[in-house]
């Protein structure tokens, strides 16, 4: 059952590892379709670096995911603070509301931003204000949620008397937020920094309705590419990208696991006291 | 002290770009194209569409169903595993999903192809050129491809945090190991597949790119009708009305799937 | 002769309408140790949450050496706090959670590092200032938070049940730690509990609170002899609480019997409650006692026997030290000493009837203890 299961585990791993290989072998092939290798070379990637239309399309994505990603964090951020003081009814209302991004087809989303940014174009008297700032505002948009449900976990899970004690000893309220919340709610922080802008820089639906001639990203380029055979750097460039996102997640992982491993202990000291209480009660 | 404050910027941006949004897709599905009248026209012509609506559901009910039939027991599997070990193949579920999805799905594109990598291989032991693309057996096979860690990572969650004691308690109230499954571990893993569920099935029933690059002309998908509303053939209106017709189907198959959960799903949250 | 340091006057509290605080009227002397006592629910922690600047009253002032405080926010009062379950700083070790406050006010390094030792002695834990706070027992968690509130010099200590979350052995040992502390700083104390012997053994006063307001007033010894209801003479150790009537000063009548007691005050013949505690009872021989009645239930408790005895179907709790069997037949005799009398309150009739004793009567107290503490950690 066990032998079976693990198995099969590595099956599906190969099922979802094979079209990377696919890509990262074509990184490496001479030829411009993966499907026939005509012989190893790097000068995909050295075309890639030469790269006049990819890089700069790298650029705009690696822009709106930065912008986009802060943006969302300090309003996501400062949101989560707020919502946490709210009547039971008002933050049942928020949760909601940020519910609606996530439960929505991304599909839906598209739309109705481009439908709302084609109507203040008309009310603007443009024929169109779709570029840079349409799709910031979108990736905002869809990033917010991701923020606060990362950042929210943290927040329940200080203890409320920490900023107490802190204003005990002296802090006033913004101080006491920078000195002790602040690196308590942290990690919640950059994995929602992170989250958002891989996420982000990722989009492709969204992206794909609010774009605008003046400002394309990567993914969306690729799409209008597609109708014609891509060329091989770019499967160098996701073959790059591929090893760079496997840095980023391997230490976010390794933090997460200090931070685990800090929760385990506390926990763990926890039940320790609870049992004392039952065995000094007997 | 009014930290409540904090949160209006956010309520104010939610407001203007996802209220609104939504309240001008309402506004366009019910007026005319052209003259911007009131009508029920978009509406009513969504019955034409209806065939396409249905397939849709069907295809990607059968892939967040082979999602979970397949994404289980690697769940469980990974959850077995040591701590330190479980986090790697955690990693492991996640990392396909930086890789754009457009050239994942090329990929795929480059191994089903008449003359792709597969056929390729096959024609080597004498097995002709098969056709592995422009059917909904390959759109639902991208669909499973894409969404598949979407079903492990919450069953994983879940599954992980199943008291082992639980366990220990169903063998030794005489329970084998198919009766612990059935009457423990899997009543208990419930919120991880309604959410697992939810979020194959949401991102698969409004694909576009999936079915454009891997299905036929047989297995076009209302994503695709709602891009070509605003890509090609641009009438928005009736792309609203398509929109908002896939939004009410999206919550209302939202809303039957939380009701499995019932006040299980704090259990989720736990 | 000490002085007043903290009034509270008229103070009354509401959450959506809801009353915690009604009308507490309150004085702390300096260098008082001071025990808010009460189930939880009671206004207790809402009490110590207004001193230190927490809550704000819905109505009355709070008076810090005679100056209003009502509107002085927490950092800016001579109070400091000890935190249920310590709220030590997670990301700062021994050392920098104790100069914490000191940092904020902007001290010399050399200052800082000099109080902190000291604190550090007073509390037992020097040579533990590099460690991680989560690396620490609840009870060494528990030092550092006093020792984190007490390097700030403050007038006041609140003290929000800092023991609670402890085992009973090691409960007992910080209650003479924390009595030694507050005896050798000379500051006030203000003490938050639910546990009754707690608050007997430290405090010099203890103020008793139910449903948001207080019960009593009073030095622990009092508290306990004289308790002014039904709910204090309950809340505080055992005691048969009975119905009588005041024939007139000194004399006391019930179970159709007049007893001659130590109080007086009341109208003639004015119904009362007559409270018994059970360690005050002697037992005789069943034909020479004021009473007669029949065990029906005996516990061994280790130093005495619990014997709940049925008087014409009133059932009382004894404690004594000799065996009695089951359905023997007893008599008692009271001494005028041993019968407090009490007007009748909201609380008459509510406590004091032991006809429902299980053996497990105080052992459900402490699962409820638990599951609160639980609650509280959740």
């Amino acid at each position: 059952m066990r032998k079976a299961s693990k198995v099969f585990t590595v099956l599906v791993f190969c099922f979802l590892y094979l079209p990377m290989l696919v890509l990262a072998v074509a990184s490496f092939n001479r030829g411009n379709d993966p499907v026939v290798f005509k012989g190893f070379t790097l000068s995909n990637y050295a075309a890639l670096f030469r790269d006049s239309v990819l890089l700069p399309l790298l650029l705009n994505s690696v822009i709106v995911a930065l912008i986009s990603s802060l943006m969302a964090t300090v309003l996501g951020t400062a949101a989560t603070l707020g919502i946490q003081r709210m009547r039971p009814g008002l933050r049942r209302f928020t949760m909601a509301l940020t519910n609606i991004p996530l439960t929505n087809p991304e599909i839906v989303t598209g739309v109705s931003l481009a439908l709302l940014f084609a109507f203040v174009g008309q009310a603007m008297k443009l024929k169109s204000i779709m570029g840079f700032w349409t799709l910031l505002i979108a990736h905002v948009t869809f990033n917010l949620p991701y923020v606060i449900l990362s950042v929210q976990p943290k927040l329940l899970q200080m203890d409320e008397n920490l900023t107490e004690a802190a204003l005990d000893l002296g802090c006033t309220p913004f101080r006491a937020f920078w000195k002790v919340t602040l690196p308590e709610i942290l990690p919640g922080i950059i994995s929602g920094i992170l989250m958002s802008f891989a996420m982000s820089l990722d989009d492709f639906v969204i992206s794909y309705f609010v774009y605008g001639p003046n400002f394309v990203t990567l993914p969306v380029e690729i799409y209008n590419y597609t109708k014609k055979p891509l060329h091989p750097k770019i499967y160098a460039l996701f073959t790059l990208l591929f090893l760079a996102i496997l840095v980023v997640m391997t230490v976010m992982n390794l933090l997460q696991a200090r931070d685990s491993a800090k929760q385990r202990g506390s926990r763990l000291n926890r039940q320790r006291k609870r049992a004392n209480i039952v065995s000094g009660g007997n | 002290m009014k930290r409540q404050l904090l949160s209006g910027p956010y309520l104010l941006w939610m407001a203007i770009f996802t209220i609104i949004p939504l309240v001008i897709v309402l506004y366009y599905a019910f007026t005319d194209s052209i003259t911007g009248a009131f009508t029920l026209k978009n509406i009513a012509s969504l019955g034409t569409y209806l065939p396409i609506f249905l397939r849709s559901v069907w295809l990607s009910l059968l892939s967040s169903v082979i999602c979970l039939v397949v994404g289980y027991p690697v769940a469980w599997t990974i959850a077995q595993a040591k701590p330190n070990h479980q986090r790697f193949f955690y990693l492991l579920v996640m990392l396909p999903m930086c890789i754009s999805f457009l050239l994942r799905t090329l990929a795929w594109v480059s191994l089903l192809e008449d003359t792709g990598i597969i056929n390729q291989l096959l024609s080597r032991i004498g097995i002709g050129p098969l056709k592995l693309m422009r059917n909904s057996g390959a759109v639902i096979l991208g669909m499973v491809y894409n969404y598949l860690p979407y079903m492990i990572m919450p069953l994983y969650t879940v599954i992980m945090k199943i008291d082992p004691r639980l366990v220990e308690a169903a063998q030794d109230l005489g329970c084998d190991s198919a009766q612990v499954f059935r009457k423990v571990t899997l009543p208990l893993s419930v919120p991880g597949i309604v959410s697992g569920v939810t979020m194959v099935f949401v991102p698969a029933v409004s694909t576009f790119y999936i079915s454009q690059k891997l299905g036929g002309t047989g297995s076009t998908l209302i994503g695709d009708v709602i891009e070509s509303q605003f890509k090609a053939a641009y009438n928005p209106n009736l792309g609203a009305a398509l929109s908002l017709a896939l939004m009410v189907l999206v919550l209302i198959c939202v809303a039957v799937m939380n009701r499995f959960t019932g006040d299980d799903e704090s259990v989720a949250t736990l | 002769m000490s002085k007043e340091l903290i009034r509270l006057a008229n103070v009354s509290m509401a959450y959506d309408g809801e009353v915690v605080l009604n009308n507490i009227n309150l004085y702390i002397n300096d260098s008082e140790f001071l025990t808010l006592l009460g189930p939880s629910g009671c206004g207790k922690t809402t009490t110590l949450r207004i001193i230190g600047g927490f809550a704000r009253p819905t109505s009355g002032d709070v008076l810090f050496d005679g100056v209003r405080i009502n509107d002085v926010p927490p950092h800016k009062r001579q109070v400091n706090t000890v935190f249920q379950r310590y709220a030590l700083f997670p990301h700062l070790d021994v050392y920098e959670n104790i100069a914490f406050g000191l940092r904020i006010r902007k001290l010399e390094e050399e200052e800082i590092a000099r109080r902190v030792g000291e604190m550090l002695r007073l509390v037992g834990m020097s040579g533990f200032e590099e460690r991680k706070v989560d690396k620490l027992s609840g009870g060494q968690m528990q030092r550092i938070a006093i020792a984190r509130a007490l390097v700030n010099q403050p007038k006041v200590l609140l003290l929000d049940e800092p023991l609670g979350a402890l085992d009973l052995r090691l409960r007992k040992d910080m209650q003479n730690e924390l009595k030694r502390i507050q005896q050798q700083m000379g500051i006030t104390f203000i003490y938050v509990t639910h546990d009754q012997e707690e608050a007997l053994t430290m405090s010099d006063t203890i103020v008793v609170m139910d449903k948001g307001e207080i019960q009593q007033i009073g030095k622990p010894e009092d508290i306990y002899n004289e308790p002014k209801n039904a709910y204090v003479a309950d809340f505080i150790g055992e005691s048969n609480i009975l119905d009588g009537i005041m024939i007139r000063d000194r004399l006391v009548e019930f179970f159709g019997r007049r007893f001659p007691c130590v109080d007086f005050g009341f109208e003639t013949n004015e119904p009362v409650d007559v409270v018994i505690r059970p360690e005050d009872v002697d037992i005789v021989p069943a034909d020479s006692g004021h009473l007669c009645g029949t065990v029906t239930n005996v516990t061994f408790k280790g130093v005495h026997y619990d014997i709940i005895v049925d008087f014409h179907g009133f059932k009382w709790l004894i404690q004594t030290t000799d065996f009695q069997p089951v359905g023997a037949q007893i008599g008692i005799r009271l001494n005028p000493e041993d019968i407090h009398i009490m007007k009748k309150s909201k609380y008459s009739g509510m406590f004091g009837d032991y006809s429902s004793y299980s053996a497990e009567y105080d052992e459900i107290g402490d699962a409820e203890m638990a599951e609160e503490l639980e609650e509280e950690q959740e």
